[in-house]
């Protein structure tokens, strides 16, 4: 593949070395089915274990509490559906904030359809929900707190452990469930200081395949099946393991290196770009300064994302237009956080990985001042 | 048993001295777009035309879906080889038609009896096979005026056939007999409509695209070529350019009068239009304009675009309401596809309010800062061409 600047890592990233070899190992010379009892059997099994005991270590859970799954829109709905489902007896209302990805947002609705009550907390300008907020809005009824981990078009992070105690003062029944999509790999998560019950994470997201994530579920904490079949996974998805994904999993896990230390120099480069950026008198920066630094959302305000975005990819740059650019379609992430029209319509997702170069960011910046000397204003 | 495909002539029977260039046309379109089936022959004889399969390999399914998307047919059915011998007949006849049977309740047998040696009369034939089939499927009963399944019998020149209900084909004429034309196609629900109604009219098409970017998403270009492949279907081979319109668009955006911006652009997109269409010996531009359904498609509207060329524009849409556009965009599995939202992605350039009576004067003066000699030059030298089918 030709050099490109990929700045859409939030989107999906690159797969690294490692995800690669170890996909292509297991494809070549460990495509046995965990399940079956031979060696070619247990082989596969054995290298399953090991990729289930890494992604346990990099949350701080047992190892009997990673279910791997086909990512994070499975897992969120597994989670969703089945808390929901598991404890309904116990109670009626379903708390959320109004910035979750689709894959939270729409089993929510489906749930709220069929009749729960469902609370849509509703962000600052920073792109944060509010510790009063939560408390407010979880009661005795409660029976689900789903909340993200790290909003995937801002980058803010939200105060998930104030969820855990929350539940816990009230006394509300409910699960707390965390989508972490955006954050595994990048924040330090331990998912007893989080406090969480569930927590979806995906592969492709850190440079491992698309087709593999994990549901973490902490132990006792039983939810209902959506999935029946073979019994895989203790029987919470059933269906063969992908073991090469899976083992690609592992392997993108174990080259991430020190998340800290890759932490601070993101931090650098998303500050590097900032100052970069705002050089340039049309662009406002729509991210608040303690979100996750791998993502950058930006507004060039005046010009229409998708058309720096396809201005962008003719030299070779590539980054994500903030809003679905269909009429009607508007970022509800950045109408949330109460951005007027003019800024959605111009919002443009920069989002780094631990590949991201200075020249990158250099690069970005030299194409984004020529498309405002050239495109026209919308 | 041996099945082949019987194909009725659409109204080119009507045609007189030139009816021998309309089938030998029609019969080139089969062959051509049979290719991948497997192998076949095919002749004609009183206005049928006969697909023998000549191996086992031959996909009958598929070319039967094939056909019916052919102009230049009426209609089109399957059907049993047999001996001119009723023995033959009447022994092929139950186990070729037993699915068709079992699921009618009535039925009737027709005769047509071409080959008048043949020593049964069609009466005789018809009681005979009639008398058969209701021995065989004996849930059957006769209706005469309106039967489930219609039982035809052909004794032609070398075989008899036995063959069910005839299917209804695309109609028309076959494409290729009317000349050529170039549709300018915007990746909406109108476009690849309107091309399908003048291919059905025996019109050739090459198609003409204008894309902006990066105004426009390459996501675009992706669904045009995938609309075409539909209207292909049924047109046969169109040959598609890619008209580069960034430069025009910013050109008019700076230089003309904003309510004047669709209208200058549509008049430039005329005028490259025909050119391109001069270079390819097509005769005719075809739009997918409804009168009245936007702003430049009201009557002054289209006389300012008309006026900048001389060929004739066919818009065979121009008097049906979006819902009855939408019923064969659906017909012709194009819908779908059409409403996904890239087109209008972008509108940048489009006036807050259109002007929609315009008079050519107003336009000529609008456009006078333009160098559009120039500019459809260029447009043209950047033309890329691509080949769909």
């Amino acid at each position: 593949m030709k050099s490109v600047v990929y700045l859409d890592n939030s989107a999906t990233s690159m797969p690294c070395q490692k995800a690669i070899d170890n996909i292509n190992s297991a494809l070549c010379n460990n495509w046995g089915n965990p399940s079956s009892l031979h060696l070619m059997g247990l082989n596969a099994e054995i290298e399953l274990s090991d990729a289930r005991r890494i992604v346990a270590k990099t949350i701080g859970a047992n190892d009997d509490e990673v279910f791997f799954t086909s990512g994070g829109t499975e897992a969120n709905n597994i989670a969703i559906f089945g808390a929901v489902a598991a404890r309904k007896k116990r109670g009626n209302r379903i708390v959320t904030t109004a910035i979750e990805h689709p894959s939270v947002l729409e089993p929510i609705k489906t749930l709220e359809a069929q009749g729960f009550e469902v609370i849509y907390l509703k962000p600052d300008k920073n792109g944060v929900v509010s510790e009063s907020d939560i408390y407010n809005a979880i009661n005795e009824k409660t029976i689900l707190v789903s909340i993200m981990l790290v909003n995937n078009e801002v980058g803010s992070i939200q105060p998930i452990k104030v969820a855990a105690d929350a539940i816990k003062k009230t006394g509300a029944p409910a699960l707390l469930h965390c989508d972490a999509v955006q954050a595994f790999g990048k924040l330090n998560i331990n998912v007893a200081s989080l406090g969480v019950d569930l927590l979806s994470a995906s592969g492709h997201k850190i440079h491992a395949s698309k087709g593999v994530g994990f549901l973490y579920k902490k132990k006792n904490v039983h939810i209902a099946n959506l999935i029946y079949g073979g019994g895989q996974e203790k029987g919470l998805r059933s269906g063969t393991e992908a073991l090469p994904l899976i083992s690609g999993l592992k392997g993108a896990i174990e080259e991430i290196g020190n998340i800290n230390n890759n932490l601070s120099k993101i931090t650098e480069l998303r500050d590097y770009a900032i100052n970069k950026l705002t050089q340039n008198e049309n662009i406002v920066i729509n991210s608040a300064k303690n979100s996750l630094p791998y993502i950058l959302n930006i507004s060039v305000v005046g010009y229409r994302s998708e058309t720096l975005l396809h201005y962008l990819e003719a030299c070779d740059i590539y980054v994500s237009s903030g809003s679905a650019c269909a009429k009607g379609h508007k970022s509800y992430v950045l109408n949330e956080i109460g951005l007027d029209a003019k800024r959605i319509d111009s919002a443009l997702r920069i989002s780094f990985s631990r590949f991201s170069k200075k020249e990158d960011i250099d690069k970005l910046c030299q194409a984004l001042h020529k498309a405002c000397s050239i495109l026209r204003r919308a | 048993m041996k099945e082949i495909i019987l194909i009725k002539n659409g109204e080119l029977v009507l045609k007189g001295l030139n009816r021998n260039n309309f089938e030998d046309t029609l019969i080139r379109n089969i062959k051509k777009r049979l290719e991948g089936c497997g192998d076949f022959s095919i002749k004609k004889a009183q206005s049928t035309i006969y697909i023998t399969p000549e191996s086992d390999a031959f996909d009958f399914e598929n070319a039967l879906t094939r056909v019916g998307k052919i102009f230049g047919i009426a209609g089109y059915c399957r059907a049993c080889v047999c001996e001119k011998e009723m023995a033959d007949i009447l022994e092929k006849s139950a186990p070729y038609l037993e699915n068709t049977l079992r699921n009618a309740t009535t039925f009737k047998v027709e005769a047509k009896r071409a080959d008048k040696r043949f020593q049964y009369k069609s009466p005789e034939i018809c009681m005979e096979l009639g008398g058969h089939l209701l021995k065989n499927f004996p849930h059957l009963k006769v209706d005469v005026h309106n039967p489930d399944v219609t039982v035809t019998v052909e004794i032609r020149d070398f075989n008899a056939y036995i063959r069910a209900n005839q299917i209804h084909g695309a109609g028309g004429l076959p494409v290729g007999t009317a000349g050529r034309a170039s549709i300018l196609i915007s990746g909406g629900i109108d476009s690849p409509v309107a091309a399908w109604c003048m291919a059905k009219r025996g019109l050739e098409l090459n198609a003409i695209h204008f894309a902006s970017p990066p105004y426009t998403s390459p996501r675009a270009e992706l669904k045009v070529k995938q609309l075409l492949e539909k209207v292909a279907a049924y047109s046969g081979t169109i040959r598609l350019g890619i008209v580069p319109f960034t430069e025009i668009q910013e050109e008019i955006a700076k230089k003309c009068p904003e309510d004047y911006f669709t209208l200058i652009m549509r008049r430039m997109m005329m005028r490259i239009s025909e050119r391109l269409s001069r270079e390819r010996n097509s005769l005719a531009l075809i739009t997918g304009e409804s009168l009245g359904q936007v702003a430049s498609q009201t009557l002054p509207a289209l006389a300012t675009t008309d006026a900048v060329v001389n060929m004739p524009v066919l818009r065979p849409l121009i008097g049906m309401d979006k819902d009855e556009i939408v019923i064969i965009s659906r017909k012709i599995d194009a819908f779908e596809i059409s409403i996904q939202p890239y087109e209008d992605c972008c509108t940048v350039f489009t006036p807050k309010h259109p002007k929609t009576r315009p008079t050519i004067e107003q336009c000529e003066e609008a456009e006078a800062n333009l160098d559009i000699d120039a500019l459809v030059e260029k447009a043209v030298a950047g033309t890329q061409y691509s080949y769909i089918d």
